[in-house]
């Protein structure tokens, strides 16, 4: 009761507050910022944020707050149009979305896709807002129980999705999701610094790889290079059905769904150092196992939309908890945030412990103003989602240079390094013969995003818990099995056991077909090598930094042995075993008239031609050909998609301030912007 | 406010009149219209992101001709990665500024083999500093007795973003006191840190000031956490002082000086003195590039003067900067001076540590 004393007049501080006809403007004017910025891959909420800081000095508190949270609200929320429209995962929110979504718009019902999973990311936005109202005043000891061991399980739940979706081979998913795990623990060693498969004279590889090349990588190109071979409009009807009513419609025949995810995005969110990498995974495994006919996942089915969009936004408002709670930001976006708040007013405001106590009506006012972005960012997109589906019926040719030019330019913001189109490329290739020959790439996903959290929460659980068990053994046993860990144990060991029994039913690649041996061998031997000379090069490590070299070596070892296994069977078997799966025998990979290397070189055209003479001359030429080459449009069209395409980037780099990849020629010659 | 602060502002103030009057206002001065980007070596998400966003507007209003001013960010490999950028830099029109922090300072003075930057090329216009204090669990302060003679047994847990990071300062100070801190390493940031120590799995961390004052205080107030030392301030001499934010808590050297085996000469304190003030009385400075004529850089140390000598700034720089003096023009290369001439002997004391204690090396591989 005490409680509610304290939040009743705080939340009528609030309402005041936040329900004032300008408050509620600037509100809007943050949401059409940040809808706009979201529908771009890779840019996400810190580039609309960066570009509001400015503003922010000595601005009145409520307004800038309404600015800042109307922005930061709705970016997960339209960067689905880009996951069910084209493939393309935004950010880390929306990679499960893309594995349902994008079917769905191939079956021309991307308006239904869209309008569901705004439905439920609306839903999930209000959930996490109510609980945030009532937890956030007693939120403080449970986010304290998840230590180090808790955090470490919830992270190997997180892992453990991959059963569920590790495709028809179960041992071939495991390798792939080693493999991801294996490439995210390229660079420098979080413990000791020691470098893995890098070396200090590339700077590039000892940062590691980036969440968004890898995600535009593994998704991206294998779809956008596929589709165009094929040169079709990505929707294969050319009648859209499924208006945006039906989504909604759909959203609600799977509330109870759409109830439990927001759940599950609220607990996870609240745990600080987890963030969003895990949460949607864990959604999307749930919706599979409660699904009883699960022969439609990864070929469109709805709750596999319901389910982690409604948790992806719960989870922000989860996310605020560890942020004005302890003042540590929950996601990169949610650190900008707490650096923007301090400029407010006369810096009064300080995001962190103090704040509950002193600013109550300011935290309410930020987590209700976050419930009507929302709710504005969810009516406008569902208003614009019919319109926009419509993209899914122009030629493919059409649209697949501008997505090109959009995706290099997203993998470029990442780390404004040439090397940065190079690792898309990379990444890009993996991502061609992972789909290819039918390995799972949602369990390499799962294994990148995963590898740094797995690594560093072992070693540092290991760390305090030796050092519990030098104390006694019953303080360790206490640390390492508290009630948490326990339960969260049970829950792995089930949703394996499921996981694996399911997994044959759920072909995110659909029924490829098997045929030669070769082709599916050589990758395989590929695969193996790289592993093999990751576990060599981890090897090299010296004893006295042993933590980073454990967690390669023994990933590494164990993947090696899946291979080896995936060998043995491949020697054994007929080349008509599954294990030979390869697109290019039979579907419409194979069907189509074109090359996978002819199309490809047109993306390694553009990345070259950046190399030389730097991102906007690399454009024109690049568009130029592609529309006048391979579309086979007339100079005089193709001359002007291809105008409209670079004014169209120079406005975004333009207006958030962003460089474009320069090349050998801006080395040798000055050139004004956007030339640079 | 402490009259140290008063008389360096005052002294500022004088040399920024004296520069007026003694520079006519050239035209080439009027940078109306122009754009300045300050470059920072980080991701937008962390503490020089925030220093910067705080003066550029300020900087803004001060230049003549108020251009517009913008931060850009370019991270990546520990912040040499933009520091190695800005070495190639030349002069150009003066609109380019830049960022550094105690962790671009330290891979310079420990010969990380990815700099290949020279401090002395650049141009300081404006430092600010900061302190840092450590702080025990309940457990353990109630050992702690202005001594860390009875902590000698306990095993300390610490949760620390890398021996070659600012976490150097405090490893190596408890380590001159004899205490057994093993560093739980991999934490993202000192906030990070101190949920360790809240959550009962770390029992001694140490903060910047300013997360000290909103994030530890609370937890000192409360009885969970002790304060042990501040690792000081700097006097105009150039001696460890009590640090004017924590007039209360002693230093390290006054620790060290009241422990058994604890020394304040020799190597190891030469190191641990010039780590401390490379990472934290000059933790951020602002530079011009190389080659940048001098009428350039006194238009800069005049419009850092003018952000300084604003009626409200300290009021407002409170949380960025507090009680600690902001150095600019002479003060500013006085202050690089000091963070980045550190004794040869000095370094390979924390080199040979830094590999004896956590395997550490930074050499090529």
């Amino acid at each position: 009761m005490e409680l509610l004393t304290a939040a009743l007049p705080a939340l009528g501080d609030a309402a005041n507050l936040i329900f004032q006809p300008v408050v509620l403007g600037y509100l809007v004017l943050g949401v059409v910022m940040g809808l706009a910025i979201g529908v771009f891959p890779g840019l996400g909420g810190i580039a609309g944020l960066s570009l509001l800081l400015p503003f922010m000095f000595g601005m009145e508190p409520v307004l800038g707050l309404a600015l800042m949270i109307g922005m930061v609200a709705v970016v997960p929320t339209s960067d689905t149009f880009a996951s069910v429209l084209m493939g393309i995962p935004g950010s880390s929110a929306s990679q499960a979305t893309v594995l349902d979504g994008f079917p769905m718009a191939r079956k021309g019902e991307a308006a239904r896709a869209l309008s569901a999973a705004f439905s439920s990311s609306l839903f999930g936005g209000l959930v996490g807002a109510t609980f945030l109202t009532f937890f956030i005043l007693a939120a403080r000891p449970l986010v304290l129980a998840f230590g180090l061991p808790e955090m470490l399980m919830v992270t190997i739940l997180g892992l453990s999705m991959v059963a569920i979706l590790a495709g028809r081979i179960a041992l071939k998913g495991l390798a792939a999701a080693g493999l991801g795990l294996m490439v995210g623990t390229i660079g420098e060693a979080d413990a000791g610094g020691s470098l893995r498969m890098a070396t200090y004279d590339i700077p590039y590889l000892t940062d590691g790889l980036k969440l968004v090349i890898v995600g535009l990588g593994i998704f991206a190109i294998p779809e956008i290079v596929s589709l165009l071979r094929q040169d079709k409009s990505i929707s294969s009807t050319a009648t859209l059905g499924g208006g945006w009513l039906d989504g909604v419609r759909d959203w609600f025949a799977n509330i109870w769904l759409s109830v439990r995810c927001s759940m599950i995005g609220v607990a996870v969110g609240v745990i600080p150092g987890l963030g969003g990498s895990v949460v949607d995974w864990i959604a999307y495994g749930h919706a599979v196992q409660t699904t009883k006919d699960k022969s439609q996942f990864g070929k469109g089915e709805i709750r596999g939309i319901v389910g982690p969009e409604s948790s992806n936004n719960a989870k922000e408002g989860g996310g605020l908890v560890p942020t004005l709670l302890f003042g540590i930001p929950g996601s990169g976006s949610m650190a900008v945030f707490i650096g923007a708040v301090a400029l407010l007013g006369s810096g009064d405001i300080e995001v962190g412990p103090s704040m509950l106590k002193n600013n109550l009506d300011i935290t309410y006012s930020i987590v209700w103003l976050l419930a009507l972005a929302n709710v504005a960012g969810t009516l406008l997109c569902i208003a614009a989602s019919g319109g926009i589906a419509r993209l899914t019926t122009i030629r493919f040719a059409l649209v697949a240079p501008f997505l090109f030019m959009l995706i290099a330019f997203a993998a470029f913001q990442s780390g404004q390094d040439l090397f940065d189109l190079v690792a898309l490329f990379a990444i890009g290739l993996i991502g061609i013969f992972l789909r290819r020959f039918d390995w799972s790439r949602p369990a390499f996903l799962i294994g990148f995003v995963l590898s740094n959290p797995a690594e560093t929460f072992t070693n540092q659980a290991y760390q305090i818990a030796a050092s519990r068990f030098r104390k006694g053994f019953e303080e360790g046993i206490e640390y390492i099995f508290s009630p948490i860990v326990i339960v969260l144990i049970i829950v792995t060991v089930i949703s394996i056991f499921f996981g694996i029994r399911q997994a044959k039913s759920i072909q995110a690649e659909g029924d490829v077909q098997s045929g030669s041996k070769r082709a599916p061998l050589i990758f395989l031997l590929l695969f193996t090598a790289y592993l093999v000379i990751a576990v060599v090069d981890a090897s090299t490590i010296p004893d006295d930094v042993f933590t980073d070299k454990v967690f390669p070596l023994t990933i590494g070892s164990i993947s090696v042995a899946c291979c080896l296994y995936l060998l043995f069977r491949m020697m054994t078997r007929p080349e008509t075993d599954t294990i030979f799966a390869d697109k290019e025998v039979a579907g419409d990979d194979a069907e189509s008239g074109r090359g996978l290397w002819s199309t490809l070189a047109w993306f390694a055209g553009l990345l070259a031609l950046s190399a030389l003479f730097g991102f906007i001359i690399a454009l024109a030429v690049f568009l130029l050909a592609f529309f006048r080459v391979r579309a086979g449009l007339e100079w005089v069209r193709s001359a002007m998609l291809t105008a409209a395409g670079i004014a169209f980037m120079c406005l975004v780099a333009g207006l958030l301030n962003r460089d474009f990849p320069p090349g050998l020629l801006q080395s040798l010659v000055e050139l004004p912007w956007p030339l640079t | 406010m402490s009259l140290n602060s008063i008389s360096l502002r005052r002294l500022a103030a004088s040399i920024g009149t004296a520069l007026a009057a003694a520079l006519p206002m050239s035209a080439s001065a009027d940078m109306s219209g122009k754009t300045v980007q300050w470059v920072i070596p980080f991701s937008e998400t962390g503490g020089s992101a925030k220093w910067a966003n705080f003066f550029a507007p300020l900087l803004k209003e001060a230049l003549p001709g108020k251009p517009t001013v913008v931060v850009k960010f370019m991270p990546g490999a520990g912040s040499t990665k933009g520091a190695n950028w800005f070495q190639r830099q030349k002069h150009k029109d003066g609109t380019l500024l830049f960022g550094s922090s105690g962790s671009t300072q330290f891979p310079y003075l420990l010969g990380d083999p990815r700099v290949r930057y020279e401090y002395k090329d650049w141009n300081p216009v404006m430092a600010t500093g900061t302190g840092g204090v450590a702080y025990l669990n309940a457990k353990a302060g109630a050992m702690f007795d202005g001594t860390a003679n009875k902590l000698k047994d306990i095993e300390f847990i610490y949760g620390s973003q890398g021996a070659t990071r600012l976490d150097l300062v405090p490893l190596l100070a408890w380590r001159m006191l004899g205490m057994k801190v093993e560093p739980v390493f991999g934490i993202k940031g000192r906030g990070d840190g101190r949920l360790m120590f809240e959550r009962g799995e770390a029992n001694i961390d140490y903060q910047t000031s300013s997360a000290y004052l909103s994030g530890s205080m609370p937890l000192v107030k409360a009885g969970t956490a002790v304060p042990m030392m501040s690792w000081g301030a700097l006097d105009a001499n150039g001696n460890i002082v009590r640090d004017p934010t924590f007039p209360d808590i002693a230093t390290f050297k006054e620790v060290c000086e009241a422990t058994a085996g604890c020394e304040t000469k020799g190597d190891a304190w030469d190191a641990w003195k010039a780590f401390f003030v490379a990472g934290f009385p000059s933790q951020k400075i602002a530079f011009l590039p190389r080659g940048t004529p001098k009428d350039v850089i006194d238009t800069y140390v005049k419009a850092f003067a003018k952000v300084k000598a604003r009626p409200d700034f300290a009021k407002i720089s409170a949380k960025r900067v507090g009680k600690y003096p902001m150095f600019v023009g002479a003060g500013a290369k006085a202050a690089l001076g000091t963070a980045t001439s550190v004794p040869d002997k000095a370094k390979a004391f924390v080199t040979g540590w830094l590999k004896e204690a956590y395997g550490v090396s930074l050499r090529k591989k």
